[in-house]
């Protein structure tokens, strides 16, 4: 592979001149693309950044001809020589899959769940070239061999189902590269991946890229996969391309103010400093913790399906700290929240908040109890009910446990909480249709602390935001924090944020604790070997670093085993 | 605002103005047969309700004079078997058909809410049990409960919409349980619960208010079958009994004339039953289209 920087000389596979792309809606047309211009040359990466509603995937879909039918492109986009905007269905047709393919977000919805695997990629193959149906098979399980697929001629009759996500990603990337295309367009292709699994699909898009000359055009948000992946980079705000350049040039010395700013607002991994005296000090050890898990298990299902999703699990949150519960998807930490807010009852184990056992409580106490906790989940769009105004969601706590508030009582405090999280009075008469992602959250965050509780549970809460919007949203949290000194439980599966937001950290795996302690020493020098391969699978944005960062996880990975 | 939000300005959500409900209306009108079914509809009612105020008939008395009548000027549709004006007749049963239909479809939709609600919302094996219930109850052919039961009681008007209530709310429930199946897990819901909310509040509050377009969209083609229905049982003559009618009892009725040539007597009220039904299905359509919010956020 050509070094970092250095694009090889050659035509480009894909160009696209001042890209223009428009949507018709309910309410109006909407530009979503202007005068986009780019290029990528075979075997060169060029990752396409930006936040959401930038146009960024717009870009990508209008270069594979798969723009939506309210969509109007103009300009031009040639891929190897051929024009795509205004291509009929069957000059497209001859390209994607041939020329360019596209691996897409999501590798459980790019799959038919009804076909094998093996047949699946056959079937790209003999869409394109006319070989028999037998030597289809066999090159569909060489191609799964080469995407890291184990045991491929076993695996290549399993259905989409019986793999792991990440490995439904590897067959998707092998359905993309079975007619060695000359140009691979990524679309968020890790997203939807734990950072373990990240690391392993952006190693393989890596070297099928290297080992074949291919071009690839990587749509991400992600300043990391960016730093690890990318040659060159193009920042898109609001539909225009702010800033262009080699990696090193835009993520080290960014041009723009706008680059600088959602690089400012990236939360950094600190890996590589000696341990500074951790600013957040330890937590108030010796007071009665706000909640506490002790030997919480929980199995769902009964009988032979049953999952165990926690096993044994001791959880203590002390007033006024932060913990963090990290770790993959499917480790248990959202169960472990959901069992700290009662949602989920454990089948062994106990749960105590604020000092009462929730098992003894009676329902009418229990509930009681629940006025000192504050939620916010997720979703900034399923935590809001969209019937309601952001005034009577705010309001929603206070209908339930401050029943004699009169009505201009009641408004006072949703104004208060609503300037508290930082947003105009102005917007609690709105729908929260009409708010954006960050403001939504924020809004979410403001019900749940209107009744000022003792104990924050927060799941994900910034992770479906942007980098700069999750920044807000983490700022007024802290700041709220060390004003109302709430305790919070903070779970996330972003280790940086954690370790910027957190005093105490527990990292659980399949259900069970790995380790725990206080975030500077744990995710510094971290005692088990799984935590240590979770940081080092995080993608830093610094191409230097990061460079370095996949050697080393490279070497300890090859170490062992060999 | 921007000063507010900085640096995440960049944010932005839907502009503010464009209501959801006005977006609704544009996409029902955009649905050019749901407008013409309203249109229907609401001629239709006019017709029956305010009709008899501008052409009063005599709907009681027998006017054994003026028997038989082809349309002319004093009789616009003619006369019946027993003399009564056929057009004033029209709107006299179409007010009890249309006010059947529209009762009995909301009472069971209202029926159907509450059980799909609870059963969803509650889950389990609560939910098998009163899903099996309404299994068994599709299992039986409506219109068969429908003939026995009127057999056997001889409903008028509000008996009627309660039988007619009673057996057809079983789909409706099956429609807003899955709904509920899915509003039950999202996020405010679970919020709610988390801060110590009931689950008669999560359901009021936030399951059925979020079910509504369902609500409304299975309530209007309730509406239609009911009117259906209603017909039927009153053609077999076991529906609203003399001298009230409906359209279905007016078909009935006019079925031996047809053979003679009075057609005054059987296509007006056959054509308004296929009319106001084909319209309200109209509606439905065009209000699905109009609740679907999926293609907004």
């Amino acid at each position: 592979m050509s070094a970092k920087g250095g694009p090889e000389v050659g035509a480009p596979i894909l160009d696209v001149t001042d890209l223009g792309v428009t949507f018709g809606t309910d309410t109006g047309d909407v530009a979503a693309v202007r005068g986009v211009s780019l290029a990528v040359r075979p075997g060169e990466t060029l990752a396409l950044v930006g936040e959401s509603g930038s146009g960024k995937s717009t870009v990508a879909l209008a270069a594979m001809g798969l723009l939506p039918g309210n969509a109007r492109a103009s300009g031009s986009a040639t891929i190897a020589g051929t024009e795509v905007v205004g291509a009929s269905d069957g000059t497209l047709a001859g390209l994607r899959g041939r020329t360019v393919s596209m691996v897409f977000q999501e590798p459980a919805t790019a799959l038919d769940p009804l076909t094998r695997i093996g047949s699946q990629v056959a079937e790209v193959i003999r869409n394109h070239r006319r070989v028999s149906a037998a030597d289809a098979r066999r090159e569909a399980v060489e191609l799964l061999r080469r995407v890291g697929i184990p045991d491929p001629e076993r695996r290549a009759s399993a259905y989409p189902f019986q793999l792991s996500g990440g490995q439904r990603q590897r067959v998707v990337i092998a359905m993309a590269i079975a007619n060695e295309p000359a140009l691979l367009i990524a679309d968020e292709p890790t997203t939807a991946l734990d950072v373990t699994v990240q690391a392993e699909i952006l190693d393989l898009l890596r070297r099928l890229a290297a080992e074949s000359g291919t071009g690839v055009l990587l749509v991400t948000h992600n300043m990391g996969v960016v730093a690890d992946f990318a040659d060159r980079v193009a920042v898109m705000l609001r539909g225009e391309i702010v800033e262009t350049g080699d990696v090193e040039k835009v993520l080290l010395r960014p041009g723009h103010e706008y680059t600088r700013r959602l690089l400012g607002a990236v939360p950094r991994l600190v890996v590589d400093e000696p341990d500074p005296a951790h600013p957040n000090g330890s937590a108030a050890v010796g007071t009665e913790p706000v909640v506490d898990l002790r030997g919480v298990s929980v199995v769902f299902g009964r009988g032979r399906r049953a999952v165990r999703a926690l096993d044994d699990v001791s959880i203590a949150v002390h007033p006024g700290e932060t913990v963090g519960l990290v770790g993959e998807s499917g480790s248990g930490k959202s169960t472990a929240a959901r069992v700290a807010l009662g949602l989920v009852a454990p089948s062994a184990g106990t749960v105590s908040l604020f000092g009462t056992d929730l098992r003894r409580a009676r329902s009418r106490a229990r509930r009681a109890l629940r006025a000192g906790i504050g939620v916010v989940l997720q979703d900034p769009v399923a935590s809001l009910d969209a019937r309601m105004s952001v005034a009577q969601c705010v309001a929603e706590p206070l209908l339930i446990h401050r029943r004699g508030l009169s009505a201009r009582e009641r408004r006072d405090r949703v104004a208060d909480a609503l300037e508290r999280v930082r947003l105009p009075r102005a917007l609690a008469d709105r729908a929260p249709r009409e708010l954006s992602g960050g403001q939504r959250q924020r809004v979410s965050l403001a019900r749940a602390l209107v009744l000022e509780p003792r104990l924050l549970v927060a799941d994900e809460p910034t992770s479906a935001l942007d980098v700069s919007v999750q920044k807000t949203v983490l700022d007024v949290i802290t700041d709220l924090q060390g004003e109302l000194g709430f305790a919070c439980l903070f779970v996330s599966h972003d280790l940086a944020v954690v370790q910027q937001f957190a005093q105490r950290v527990v990292v659980l795996r399949n259900g069970r604790i790995e380790e725990q302690g206080s975030t500077g020493s744990t995710l510094r020098r971290p005692e088990t070997d799984y935590t240590r391969r979770l940081l080092a699978a995080v993608p830093v944005p610094d191409p230097v670093l990061q460079r370095q960062r996949r050697a080393d996880r490279l070497a300890a990975s090859a170490g062992p085993s060999a | 605002m921007s000063a507010v939000l900085s640096p995440g300005q960049i944010e932005v959500g839907e502009p503010a103005g464009v209501t959801g409900l006005r977006l609704a209306v544009r996409r029902f009108r955009r649905n050019r047969l749901a407008v013409v079914g309203l249109g229907v509809v609401v001629l239709f009612v006019l017709f029956c309700f305010v009709g008899p105020v501008l052409y009063p008939t005599d709907q009681t008395h027998t006017a054994l004079h003026a028997v038989n009548l082809p349309p002319s000027a004093a009789h616009l549709l003619g006369t019946d078997a027993v003399g009564h004006d056929e057009l004033g007749r029209l709107m006299y049963g179409g007010k009890v058909s249309l006010l059947v239909g529209l009762a009995a479809g909301a009472l069971a939709t209202v029926i159907g809410m509450a059980w799909g609600a609870v059963a969803g919302y509650a889950g389990g094996w609560t939910d098998s049990v009163m899903m099996r219930v309404v299994d068994a109850g599709i299992a039986i052919p409506a219109l068969f409960v429908l003939l026995v039961v009127s057999a056997i009681l001889s409903p008028g008007i509000w008996g009627m919409i309660a039988i007619l209530g009673c057996v057809s709310w079983l789909v409706p429930s099956r429609l807003i349980r899955a709904e509920t199946l899915t509003l039950k897990n999202r996020d405010y819901v679970l919020t709610l619960r988390a801060i110590g909310g009931t689950h008669a509040r999560a359901i009021t509050r936030h399951v059925l208010p979020n079910s509504v377009s369902t609500i409304v969209v299975a309530t209007t083609f309730q509406i239609a079958d009911a009117i259906m229905l209603v017909a039927y049982v009153s053609y077999l003559g076991l529906g609203i009994r003399p001298p009230a009618t409906d359209w279905g009892g007016m078909l009935s009725a006019g079925l031996t004339a047809a053979y003679s040539g009075r057609w005054w007597l059987i296509v007006p009220p056959g054509v308004a039953v296929i009319l106001v039904v084909c319209a309200f299905n109209a509606i439905g359509d065009g209000l699905r289209d109009a609740f679907d919010v999926r293609g907004r956020a």
